[in-house]
């Protein structure tokens, strides 16, 4: 592999959930029955009027801000034609040579717990595409002699953001769109669902001998619907290129296809003629020029981002990098974790409940983290019960699990379960005597200097008060009597 | 003098079929036309920066508030064909889009 550096860029598009559309005032919903979010401008109707919506702007100048991009005097929208029935006008408005936000970067934290900077070419503004169902929408795909399409998204605000090919391996393409996600989900511009398509992704990928100035011919890989895609589909394309060029073949520059389930990308077409999209300015929206005071006005209303954030829960609150960049991944992790430490749980104990327990059972169960039942109080009574001993770390994580389920209050789940461990000397007392009486062998070779034999005293003492006693307690009370 | 046009090419982008007749009408119509445009540029002074705007104006917005779509109904009105409540068109063919 080291023979050969990767080069990759990455073209993100996102949408915006604002609420209404991009150029007219249809309801920006997901999920609606087809047809029903559409109108004469969404539709391309003649004679109808677009007029960019005030609320998308200023969120791709919030997002301009956050990549620290130059937020341009003057941009344009330009007319992107071409042939395909996803946009009923025959052409998308996009920007062309003036977009709005151009350069920036973003700082990109490895698994490896380096850092690295990628450049921001430019980000610019669009309208999403309607949606294609190939064949019947029932699914008859094969003998599809006919397309149907629905425009309730033809016209959603679509951010697309161009990243520099800065990228030198699949794991840091990886960390850069995690970066990108992250950082979108806390400026409150995008829901950033890639299941959903809220958040896309294609690549630019190339590989060249290392030491190499010269860039090798690009191939673009489109179909990525996770982050785990991104990266699978960067590696194959990778060993394939770096195999095509030892075999001494060269490498066509074209688009390719990720097929997840073969794991593998495809040519997705033969041959292709240099498509002139005709370009020119779009007549009926006059030029952006957003003042100077509104810009200030917008990046007065940045948030926090996740780079600073990692910083201060690990300076100030002392976590470790690897727990601070899980946590900072995803915005409902931070505010669970936020909120819980604000009604006064200790940081560290939080974090861990949040970034290991309760993502290990979000991750089994499939739920995303923003639709979990799981509240501060929650988190907060778990600590408190573990710590002082009412509950065990395993009972905790069985009431963990049902608060998933039911949304029930902790301790309420505990007294249902009868999780609470006997803690009380003189009821685990005589538990622990009736023991020592029943195990006499045990007792005494671990007399003798056995002390290994404390471990299955231990065992029976849990074993005869069902799993509720508290066995750090348990094992002082053998101790104290058999020593 | 008609400024010269790739009418093949034109042809091609615009995904018409044309018949040798109708190339040489067209190349000399189109050609016309841009012979007419091609007047505005003498006319421009060099202090006249170019512009695709007839009007001064800069940062015409609406606000983020959603107002009524069309009736299901009157969106598929026009469709030449519907199936399913969606529009249905011939297969699409991949072009390079
Ligand atoms: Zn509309």
């Amino acid at each position: 592999m080291s023979e050969w550096e990767t080069v990759i860029g990455l073209e993100c598009h996102v949408e915006l959930d604002t609420r209404t559309k991009m150029f007219c005032g249809c309801p920006n919903e997901f999920g609606a029955e087809p047809n029903t979010h559409v109108c004469p401008v969404c539709l391309g109707h003649p004679g109808s009027l677009p007029v960019p919506n005030e609320e998308a702007i200023r969120r791709i100048v919030k997002i301009g801000l956050a990549l620290g991009s130059e937020i341009a005097p003057r941009s344009l929208f330009h007319r992107k034609n071409y042939f395909y029935p996803d946009m009923p006008k025959n052409y998308q408005i996009s920007q062309f040579d003036l977009p709005i936000c151009v350069g920036g970067h973003l700082e990109v934290e490895l698994p490896d717990g380096t850092t690295s900077r990628v450049g921001i070419t430019r980000v610019h503004m669009e309208e999403d595409t309607g949606k294609t169902t190939h064949g019947s929408a029932s699914g008859r795909i094969h003998d599809a002699d006919s397309a149907l399409i629905d425009y309730n998204r033809a016209g959603v605000p679509l951010v697309e953001c161009v990243s520099e090919p800065d990228m030198r391996s699949p794991e840091e393409a990886a960390a850069y769109l995690r970066e990108l996600r992250a950082t979108l989900e806390a400026l409150d511009v995008s829901d950033v669902r890639m299941e959903e398509g809220s958040l896309r992704c294609d690549a630019n990928i190339s590989v060249r001998p290392s030491g190499s100035d010269a860039l090798g011919t690009k191939v673009e890989i489109k179909n990525m619907n996770s982050i785990r895609s991104l990266e699978r589909a960067l590696h194959f394309e990778r060993e394939r290129q770096v195999a095509a060029l030892e075999a001494g073949e060269s490498i066509v520059q074209e688009t390719r296809h990720w097929d997840e389930d073969a794991g593998a990308t495809k040519s997705m077409r033969s041959k292709e003629e240099a498509f002139d999209y005709r370009y020119f300015p779009e007549p009926d929206i006059p030029p952006l020029a957003p003042a100077s005071g509104w810009i200030e006005e917008i990046r007065g209303t940045l948030p926090e981002l996740p780079r600073a954030r990692r910083a201060r829960y690990e300076s100030d609150m002392g976590l470790r990098p690897e727990v601070a960049r899980v946590l900072v991944a995803n915005r409902a992790s931070t505010d669970l974790f936020e909120r819980t430490v604000a009604i006064g749980a200790e940081p560290k104990a939080v974090a861990n409940w949040v970034t290991q327990d309760l993502a290990g059972l979000l991750n089994e169960a499939g739920t995303d983290a923003r639709d979990s039942r799981v509240a501060p109080e929650h988190v907060a009574d778990l600590i408190r019960l573990v710590a002082d001993g009412t509950i065990s770390g395993a009972g905790a994580k069985q009431v963990l699990e049902e608060v998933l389920e039911t949304g029930d209050e902790v301790e309420m789940i505990v007294d249902r379960r009868s999780l609470r461990q006997v803690s009380d000397e003189g009821a685990l007392g005589e538990i622990v005597d009736m023991v020592i009486a029943e195990q006499p062998e045990a007792v005494e070779k671990l007399r003798a200097g056995k002390q290994e034999l404390i471990g299955f005293l231990v065992g029976q003492v849990m074993k005869s008060s069902g799993g509720s006693a508290n066995p750090k307690l348990a094992r002082e009370l053998l101790l104290e009597r058999l020593s | 003098m008609p400024v010269e046009i790739d009418v093949d090419r034109v042809a091609r982008l615009a995904r018409l079929e044309l018949t040798p007749e109708e190339k040489e009408r067209l190349r000399l119509q189109l050609g016309l036309i841009l012979e007419h445009a091609a007047k505005v540029g003498e006319a421009a002074a060099d202090d006249v920066p170019p512009t695709a705007y007839a009007i001064a104006r800069a940062n015409v917005f609406r606000p983020d508030v959603p107002e009524p779509s069309l009736t299901h109904e009157a969106a598929l009105s026009n469709a030449p064909e519907a199936e399913e409540g969606r529009f249905k068109v011939p297969r699409i063919v991949e072009t390079g889009s």
